[in-house]
């Protein structure tokens, strides 16, 4: 036993080489870039715009969605999978929420609904996947168009508008750039993020199922030798993530106040692209809520920092398409120079 | 006496930390046929890899034909005059034998193909062979295996290679295949070339090999004339200890019955198997490749679909789940450890607690340094060489990978142990350890099902030997009634050829 009371310094360089490669990459590319905008921002003649709390707290606001959405999305790259349907699906929780404030439902009621509604649209696809055996690329493709439909079909093929008297105030206040209370800093959507941030951060790590997750996305043969139920898992990581894409939905009616059924197209994008900046590996096995959560800030400062620079739109899309890339690239040196 | 052709001088490779050379020297002869013998990782495959150019060697000397020679990459190996005839054909399956034989070799005239000089020079090199019978313009993926291989020592002799390496030649082949491929080398032999023959089937060796050069971890432990060796004295050089030091001699008696199987039968294999184990039995299960020993531990397990038939752990009969039949008290250690057995990527930590969590959690939260601690003992019982629990499994060796899948079934305390080629690709002192640890698990009551290609392991670490053919079990017998010859012809489906 004298042995076991040596051990735990070994692991713990190791564990801190795990946080070094998983983590502080998109961290430090996170500060690099901040630090790039803050510098090139007071060189203006007219700048001190980007580094202050009022942009830091508009940044966070409008990172929020995609930040969310991209938690769920992180356990699904984690267990090799991807949702294509997430940006539609976004839209559909929107407008279902829409629909059920303008018919007088309560709050509560209505946000149910629209979690529901997420939940049950990744139970579809995670059934779907499981039970088909088609890969999730080709399942989701396919409900992506399926929950565009059908959220045309709620909103009778135009937008869901309730009356802002049915608009409950603290709705509009989730992801209000502007902060009611001094205290509080940051918008109380924000703070959800984080908090639900954390406890799927604890899930992935110290649960029995996080374990299975990371089991699947490494080696779905492994996992089925050992006996783990590979199809409910993989229902429950969908469902769970369809959770965060309802939550993203109602972030999204709380910044339009309307149930737009095309607003998510192509939104699915960007929250991929936060897992993988993150560090997420889309062949599944790796990937971080810290990371993802840290690769949804990057995008969203770049194109708050090329604002502050006067650089039109193209050249922020520019700049996040080479962010992809070299995020991917520079992982995968790293990866290589390991096994090596 | 022929004349040297191939002289490897002292040469040594490492890899990292790891050396997989030390030293090695070995000659090739003019019209003579070396055999290179060794266990998986005696350093065979880097010798070959540093002799084709593939890698460069830390030190030592090499000479062809008495030039210095150090190829700076397999091109210009070729160009040399080094062939490799693999395992895996390199043929490009939708070109013809004579478009694969010239490939990158083309004769031209200003860039225009001289075809019939080509067919020429392919027939010329058939004909050497005897196999003029050999259809040179069909694509070779039409080809049996056999005659593409046929095409790969064209291509060989159409550079003018001084020396061609055979690696595994025989292993896809057919016993009517091997003869012919053995009658090509007699000729390449009278024709001067220089021939390097890796196998493990010793039987084949003594057939054809004149000399041989034993490896054994990275040096060379012993060469010279095969005539007058003894089949022992070549595997006492492969495994560096004396047989009986290699094989432990614990007893076991088999106990009441644990598993019983009846007439199970799978998607393609196994066919109609039936057989019953008892605690503190091993049961080796020997065939070909094919023979559905693989699918049968996979039936076993409900990893493959069962389609008729009935398994029966300790009087119940289990669910077709592997989560059902894990739970019953089978566990299974996969032949193909980067494909199926392990995460690679994940904890040895996470690998050997996959199949039984429970321990550690509560209300499906784990308790990670309680896990530490039980991973860490099973790390130390079966010495398992790592720098904690927590180290990835794609960093360790093959021997140690081996071990950790093998603590994952102790770990979930597995009543039946279905190991398949558990000993493939690992080191001697692994295996000696595994033999060790295997007979103490039976001694302690477990069950084991041991699938293996190695015929002496088979024979000398189990009770009962079941030998496998076209997913049946053509019969079972006790170890001390077989023989590898024995075995091998009953797999075949045959009596004895030679």
């Amino acid at each position: 036993m004298a042995s076991n009371n040596l051990q735990p310094a070994l692991p713990l360089a190791q564990r801190g080489g795990d946080l070094l490669r998983n983590v502080l990459g998109p961290f430090l590319a996170l500060v690099f870039v901040v630090g790039v905008f803050t510098i090139a921002d007071n060189l203006q003649t007219d700048g001190g715009r980007f580094a202050t709390l009022k942009n830091a707290q508009n940044v966070l606001v409008q990172s929020a969605t995609v930040a969310v959405a991209a938690l769920g999305m992180t356990m699904i790259i984690i267990s090799a999978g991807i949702d294509l349907s997430a940006g539609t699906t976004m839209a559909l929780c929107a407008t279902v929420l829409a629909w059920f404030l303008r018919e007088n439902y309560s709050p509560a009621v209505s946000v149910a609904a629209a979690l529901g509604t997420g939940c049950l649209a990744g139970f579809c696809n995670g059934t779907l996947i499981s039970r088909l055996r088609v890969v999730p690329f080709i399942v989701t493709l396919g409900t992506m168009t399926i929950y565009l439909g059908l959220a045309k079909i709620i909103g009778n093929n135009t937008m869901v508008r309730p009356f802002p008297a049915q608009v409950p105030e603290w709705m509009r206040e989730l992801l209000s750039p502007r902060v009611q209370h001094e205290w509080m800093l940051f918008a109380p959507g924000v703070w959800l993020v984080l908090l639900l941030a954390i406890i799927v951060s604890a899930v992935l790590r110290y649960t029995v199922f996080g374990r299975h997750v990371f089991a699947i996305g490494s080696n779905e043969s492994t996992a089925r030798l050992c006996g783990i139920n590979v199809w409910v898992t993989r229902i429950a990581v969908y469902t769970i993530a369809g959770f965060f894409v309802g939550v993203a939905g109602l972030f999204q009616f709380s910044r339009l106040t309307v149930g737009d059924p095309t607003s998510g197209t192509g939104k699915e994008l960007p929250i991929i692209a936060a897992v993988v900046i993150g560090g997420g590996s889309l062949s599944g096995g790796r990937g971080s809520i810290l990371g993802t959560l840290t690769g949804a800030l990057i995008m969203q400062v770049i194109s708050s920092g090329c604002t502050a620079l006067r650089q039109p739109n193209p050249i922020q899309e520019i700049i996040i398409g080479s962010i992809i890339i070299a995020a991917v690239t520079v992982d995968q040196i790293r990866q290589r120079r390991q096994t090596a | 006496m022929p004349g040297v052709l191939l002289r490897m001088s002292d040469v040594s490779k490492s890899f990292g930390a790891t050396r997989a050379l030390g030293g090695v020297s070995l000659e090739a002869r003019g019209g003579e046929v070396l055999a290179l013998i060794g266990e998986n990782g005696a350093g065979k495959s880097t010798l070959m890899k540093i002799l084709s150019g593939a890698i460069a060697p830390d030190g030592g000397q090499m000479e062809l034909a008495g030039l210095p020679y150090a190829p700076s990459g397999p091109q210009a190996a070729r160009r040399a005059g080094v062939a490799m005839i693999y395992q895996e054909l390199n043929l490009a399956p939708h070109l013809s034998a004579v478009e694969n034989v010239m490939l990158g070799e083309e004769l031209s005239n200003f860039g225009v193909v001289r075809i019939g000089a080509q067919r020429q020079r392919v027939r010329q090199a058939l004909e050497l062979l005897g196999r003029h019978d050999l259809p040179i313009d069909i694509p070779v993926g039409d080809l049996s295996v056999a005659d593409q291989q046929v095409v790969e020592i064209v291509r060989a002799l159409a550079i003018e290679a001084k020396v061609i390496v055979f690696d595994e030649p025989t292993s896809s082949l057919t016993q009517h295949d091997v003869e012919c491929l053995f009658r090509v080398i007699e000729k390449l032999k009278r024709s001067g070339i220089a021939i390097i023959y890796i196998s493990h089937f010793l039987e084949e060796v003594r057939r054809i090999a004149d000399r041989y050069t034993v490896l054994r971890d990275g040096s060379a432990a012993g060469s010279g004339e095969l005539a007058g060796v003894s089949e022992s004295q070549i595997i006492a050089l492969m495994v560096g200890r004396s047989v009986d030091e290699l094989f432990p001699s614990v007893a076991h008696t088999p106990g009441e019955v644990i598993l019983s199987l009846d007439a199970l039968t799978g998607p393609v294999a196994p066919r109609d198997v039936s057989f019953e184990l008892r605690r503190g039995e091993i049961l080796g299960v020997a065939g070909l490749v094919g023979a559905g020993r693989t699918e049968l531990l996979r039936c076993l397990l409900a990893l493959d679909p069962v389609r008729s038939g009935t398994v029966r752990v300790a009087g119940t009969i289990p669910r077709a789940t592997p989560r059902a039949r894990i739970r019953a008290g089978l566990g299974l250690v996969s032949e193909d450890r980067k494909g199926e057995g392990l995460a690679q990527r994940e904890s040895i930590a996470d690998n050997v607690t996959y199949s039984r969590l429970g321990p550690y959690s509560r209300l499906g939260w784990l308790n990670l340094r309680r896990r530490r601690t039980a991973v860490q003992h099973w790390m130390n019982q079966l010495s398992v060489k790592a720098r904690s629990p927590e180290q990835q499994v794609e960093h360790l060796s093959g021997g140690n990978q081996q071990k950790v899948a093998l603590a994952r079934v102790l770990h979930q305390d597995a009543d039946v142990l279905l190991l398949d080629e558990p000993t493939r690709g690992i080191d001697v002192g692994t295996k000696a350890e595994i033999y060790r640890l295997m007979a103490a698990l039976a001694a302690e009551g477990k069950a084991i099902i041991f699938v293996s290609s190695y015929f002496s392991e088979l024979l000398s670490v189990c009770d009962r030997v079941a030998v496998m053919a076209r997913g049946r079990v053509r019969e079972i017998r006790p170890a001390d009634q077989w023989t590898s010859s024995s075995i091998l012809s009953c797999a075949l489906g045959v009596e004895p050829a030679l």
